[in-house]
């Protein structure tokens, strides 16, 4: 890498313009970074959020979902995509199956606590009058729960997109393909394209948190 | 660096290293002793020395912010929207915005890893500070507490537990973070990983590091554990 | 810090002179409240929600600030003092009683001695101390709140509240929030410990039951914080200032005014043989209970021993 050992701010610049000159590349690897974020996100979602939904529901595995969610969060997203890149080798499958492991975490434990969570009495009140299992879960718990699973898919997402980048030094692909590669880029082009990274993610956290607030069924404080 | 698989022709390095360096294997016991003193020790000290100092400073910024943001109220929700959105910047584009101002230097890399901190010390210490018990403020003023003496020994042991569980996160995440610190500088867990990619996958250096990082990940948040339940006896009573 | 301020100071005289609370420009919460609470009596403030009775109770350690009007304790103007040097001289007691949860109960007691310098030993003896008198096990004095029950913890609160010995003690519903069972018994040891450290107690209800009971006077605030009427609960059940006090005290203000009085008080009739007895400390209204649920005229009254001392028709109860 090109060492860049003063204070440069000229390069911002140079990122701009790279970004005005290089559209249809910049647009062809958010695809590939969205493309790869997609996968993994809708793996992990199939797989963690029924389980944490149901746990959630049975008030079962207190002790499982913390440590899932603790040990998610010492798993250094850069050991997972060296560890699936030992197994797996270069390529898409690697990468998805290193971002599914980091999605999981706060998909399933905000999923367990948001069920667990839900009002007892209202539950109880539910089942008094004569909603079955499956209707207490779906028609009370899971709209009443709904803000806090989908801050957990707000985490993973952000987690997820941001991890992608690193994994372009595994052959991901996608945007960090250039924050990694400033030989070929320049440090204004990896600058540039850090910016439309930052950006991908910010508007994915906004469009969540937007959502989010729009399936509360009382308003969220600082949400 | 930037040891770009992807980019660059496999080149096989594992000449001149015992049979199981040599076929790659995943715990090579030989080298884990060959290479401790000058690649793995020396990683974990500078990892922790990162970490410690991102989670410290954070922790003084945060509690800071917090004070700001409890006592003037209208104030909390823009800290808490700038905390989440430096949250939301991938720690990887952020170290590379950050290049052209601060150089590829640890100030660099301790700035993101402090702003990562932010969010949840600031959040679990407002929230923390806030759930302390109204009858118990009401008391303390009745008694004759100044605020200070109120602030002191009342509000911040009662909001101890909920700061202590977000210094548990944030220091967790700051840990696992800091190996993308050595995209910037050479220092910290990643680096051996890095040069272990440049090195064809060389999958017991990568192995190890990496279980250095979770453990020492898992160690900090147990201290922390054992720290709380010296700290807040109470919270455990009932 | 200062010297030991409240420690071992006589109860003190407490003056409500022309006292008023207003928020902005609206109505008064407390309007001209003039009160005299003497030494080492309780002063029971009741009324109805919006009476502004804690208003005016948080009016005395300056919680809230008068608007004007003066208050004074022994004749110094709360106003002249220090507010925090005010508090430490009064005992302080709210119906959710405000334990500190990260502290021990000795701690919680040792709250306003630690302000006053108090050393660590001071603390120690005076918790077991307050703890034996509020009738707690002084096992006690090392458990955390969470771990009493709300009767415990109000019993504790009350302890808190007496520890630096202050002259006088404000107390908000201090029982409101406690099932009728405990609440009646945290009452009489209230009363009993009020004999042995005899404060000047503030104390606000909203349950004239237990204003009747407990007060030495009560003062009867209504909507707007207007003082109605300050009297003896014997003189505010039988002459009402008002039809609002008549109807707050209760069509049963009769019942109530014989709850007040004890057969001790009567001149007893020699004895006669036959019929409910009941020692001579028992009130008129349990007497009278007794008469009509035994369906008798007479009643044989005894001293505490059970020797009997003489008698007492039911024209004598209702006289």
């Amino acid at each position: 890498m090109i060492v860049a050992d003063q204070f440069r701010p000229g390069t911002f610049v140079d990122a701009f313009r790279f970004i005005g000159d290089h559209g249809s590349l910049l647009l062809s690897k958010t695809s590939e970074h969205l493309e790869l974020s997609f996968a993994a996100l809708g793996i992990a979602l199939l797989l963690a959020l029924p389980l944490g939904l149901w746990l959630g529901h049975r008030h079962r595995g207190f002790f499982f979902a913390a440590t899932v969610s603790n040990v998610g969060r010492a798993l250094p997203s850069l050991v997972l995509i060296a560890f699936g890149l030992t197994i797996f080798g270069v390529g898409f499958w690697n990468n998805t199956a290193a971002l599914v492991v980091l999605a999981i975490p706060p998909i399933l434990t905000n999923a367990y606590f948001a069920i667990d969570g839900v009002d007892r009495d209202v539950v109880e009140a539910a089942r008094g009058m004569g909603l079955s299992e499956r209707q207490v879960l779906l028609r009370v718990e899971l709209p009443l729960g709904l803000p806090l699973v989908i801050a957990g898919v707000r985490i993973a997402t952000i987690f997820v997109i941001a991890t992608a980048t690193i994994a372009a030094i595994a052959g991901g692909g996608g945007l960090g393909e250039i924050i990694v590669n400033q030989a070929s880029y320049g440090l204004g082009g990896v600058v540039g394209a850090a910016f439309c990274v930052s950006a991908l993610t910010l508007l994915a956290a906004l469009g969540l948190g937007l959502l989010r607030r729009a399936l509360s069924p009382s308003p969220v404080p600082g949400a | 660096m930037n040891a770009l698989v992807a980019a660059g022709p496999v080149i096989p390095n594992f000449g001149q290293g015992s049979r199981c360096e040599r076929t790659n294997g995943w715990w090579c016991t030989d080298w884990l002793h060959a290479h401790w003193g000058d690649t793995l020790q020396p990683a974990l000290v500078q990892h922790i020395e990162l970490s410690l100092i991102a989670v410290g400073i954070g922790f003084a910024l945060a509690f800071a912010l917090a004070l700001v943001g409890v006592r003037y109220r209208l104030l909390d929700a823009p800290i808490g929207v700038f905390a989440d959105f430096l949250y939301t910047i991938p720690s990887l584009a952020l170290f590379q915005l950050l290049v052209p101002l601060t150089g590829l230097t640890v100030t660099t890399v301790e700035i993101a890893l402090v702003s990562y901190t932010l969010l949840i010390l600031y959040r679990n210490m407002v929230e923390g500070l806030r759930a302390v018990p109204a009858d118990a403020l009401e008391a303390a003023q009745g008694m004759g507490l100044t605020a200070r003496q109120t602030f002191l020994r009342v509000e911040l042991p009662l909001a101890a537990p909920a700061i202590i569980a977000g210094l548990r996160i944030a220091t967790v995440s700051t840990i696992s973070i800091a190996t993308v610190a050595a995209f910037v500088i050479p220092q910290g867990l990643g680096r051996p990983i890095f040069i272990a990619i440049g090195q064809d996958l060389f999958k017991t250096e990568i192995l190890a590091a990496g279980a250095l990082a979770v453990v020492l990940a898992l160690v900090a948040d147990g201290l922390l554990v054992f720290a709380q339940r010296v700290a807040t006896p109470w919270s455990r009573a009932g | 810090m200062s010297g030991p301020v409240g420690v071992e100071r006589a109860a003190a005289e407490l003056v409500f002179d022309q006292a008023t609370k207003r928020y902005g420009e609206g109505e008064p919460a407390v309007d001209q409240l003039s009160l005299t609470v003497p030494a080492g009596e309780i002063c029971v403030l009741v009324g109805p929600s919006g009476g502004g009775k804690t208003t005016a109770l948080k009016l005395v350690n300056r919680l809230i600030e008068l608007t004007s009007g003066d208050i004074r304790i022994d004749g110094t103007s709360i106003n002249s003092l220090d507010v925090t040097e005010l508090r430490r001289g009064i005992g302080y007691v709210i119906q959710q009683v405000g334990l500190f949860p990260h502290m021990t109960i000795e701690a919680n007691i040792g709250t306003v001695p630690r302000l006053f310098g108090r050393s660590k030993q001071w603390i120690h003896t005076r918790s077991q101390e307050l703890l034996e008198l509020v009738g707690l096990d002084p096992s006690y004095a090392k458990r955390y709140p969470a771990q009493l029950s709300g009767g415990e913890r109000q019993r504790v609160g009350l302890a808190r509240a007496i520890a630096a010995n202050p002259p006088v003690m404000l107390m908000d519903e201090p029982f409101g929030a406690i099932d009728p069972i405990v609440r009646a018994r945290l009452q009489d040891e209230f009363l009993r410990l009020q004999q042995e450290v005899r404060k000047t107690v503030v104390f606000v209800t909203h349950d004239i039951d237990e204003a009747i009971k407990l007060g030495d006077r009560i003062a009867i605030l209504r909507q707007g914080g207007v003082l109605v009427q300050y009297d003896t609960p014997e003189a505010i059940l039988a002459r009402p200032a008002d039809d609002f006090v008549a109807q707050f005290v209760g069509a049963d203000r009769a019942l109530k005014a014989l709850a007040l009085r004890t057969l001790g008080e009567l001149e007893l009739r020699p004895a006669a043989d036959g019929g409910p007895r009941l020692p001579r400390a028992a009130t008129l209204r349990d007497a009278l209970a007794l008469l009509i649920d035994e369906r008798a005229q007479t009643l044989v009254v005894t001293d505490d021993a059970g020797t009997v001392v003489g008698s007492l028709t039911r024209d004598d109860l209702l006289r």
